[in-house]
């Protein structure tokens, strides 16, 4: 069984960072966007930390008998390796676009001096 | 409650009389629309010559930036495919910088008939509202659509409508007109994908008066639609968490020159 204290700790940690996530939407410094994941991660350890039965249960379906929480860990350990997969997908597209921005920038700058009377 | 206008097709000469005193400009948002851009530029011109076209090419990989410009319009092309929301802001931040008195946004894949701008420009010079959109659902024909899409439509009507307190039919609709004040909101601050849901509610949120005219749409004239029905049910999952995170944000009053540059 989960002992009560690891229970309580988790779904209060699982909460803030609902929190600290909806904060982040709130004043604009996060987009709702890149927010959806957090937010999944969010909820569904709450969910674990609070279900406590459940937790013991599909604890019992991988065979960890001795300490269920160990299952809130693999969960938690899961939803950061989408969100870092999911962020290097985000970079990999910003780091494309840069390229396009600076190249077009260039382009335009070589126009600009041809129209340009005097030259620079 | 009765938001909806319920007033016949307005006196064309009064409105085209008004019209003819400002500076207007169409803002069209494309993407691969090559077969029907030229003739939405060409409706729009047949409408009323005075109004400025900008079509706002959101990386096309067809020749739609090519139809415009032989066309004469202002054609703004994003190096990259920015979403719609992205380009129809571009478009605003145009029809700003220049000094426009009124905008109406118009797709560039031609569901939108130019032919009814009446319809919607009318409330806006009337000095009624701010913003005017044009809705399939407020008394005009029937619309189809995908079935995710249709339900889409359905929730977020009554989403909106309770969020911004007046009755709103079709938040889905990019057919819309505004006045200086609506040109300024937008141009500083316009949401991303999906984004007419959560730029009606941001509208009323910011004190602009919005007003619903039915109109009718015609069937999409060429190019695809840019929304699926597994991301339709991603992008109602984030405009409504959009539209629920936006009820505890505070909002100003856009000042008509306030900002950015």
């Amino acid at each position: 069984m989960t002992p009560l204290p690891v229970s309580i700790a988790a779904a209060v940690a699982s909460f803030l960072l609902l929190v600290v996530v909806f904060e982040l939407i709130r004043s604009r410094r996060l987009r709702e966007r890149y927010a959806l994941l957090w937010l999944l991660t969010g909820i569904v350890l709450l969910a674990l930390s609070l279900w406590r039965d459940g937790l013991n249960t599909i604890a019992g379906w991988f065979g960890v008998e001795t300490y269920p929480p160990a299952i809130l860990g693999a969960v938690g350990a899961l939803f950061i390796l989408i969100v870092l997969l999911h962020y290097s997908t985000v970079i990999s597209r910003l780091s494309d676009q840069n390229t396009i921005l600076a190249q077009r920038l260039a382009l335009l700058e070589q126009e600009q001096r041809e129209s340009a009377p005097t030259g620079l | 409650m009765a938001e909806v206008a319920e007033r016949s097709a307005p006196p064309r000469e009064a409105v085209m009389a008004q019209l003819a005193e400002l500076r207007r400009i169409a803002v069209v948002p494309a993407l691969n629309e090559e077969a029907t851009v030229g003739l939405v530029i060409d409706e729009i011109r047949r409408f009323d010559p005075g109004f400025d076209i900008v079509v706002v090419d959101d990386g096309s990989a067809d020749r739609t930036v090519a139809v415009a410009s032989e066309r004469g319009a202002y054609v703004l092309r994003l190096p990259f495919n920015l979403g719609i929301g992205g380009a129809v802001q571009t478009g605003y931040r145009f029809a700003f910088e220049r000094g426009y008195d009124v905008a109406v946004q118009i797709d560039g894949d031609g569901q939108h008939d130019p032919s009814q701008l009446p319809t919607i420009l009318e409330p806006v010079l009337a000095g009624e509202a701010d913003l005017c959109v044009g809705s399939r659902f407020a008394g005009g024909a029937g619309y189809r659509s995908s079935f995710t899409r249709r339900l889409g439509i359905r929730l977020f009507a009554r989403i909106v409508s309770a969020v911004v307190r007046q009755k709103v039919t079709d938040t889905t609709s990019g057919f819309r007109a505004v006045n200086r004040k609506g040109i300024a909101l937008f141009a500083a601050d316009y949401p991303h994908d999906y984004p007419e849901v959560e730029a009606t509610v941001m509208s009323v949120k910011h004190r602009l008066r919005l007003r619903e005219v039915p109109v009718e749409m015609r069937e999409r004239g060429g190019g695809e639609s840019s929304i699926t029905a597994a991301r339709s049910i991603y992008y109602m999952t984030k405009v409504l968490l959009a539209i629920f995170v936006g009820l505890f944000r505070r909002y100003a009053v856009p000042l008509e020159e306030e900002h950015h540059r």
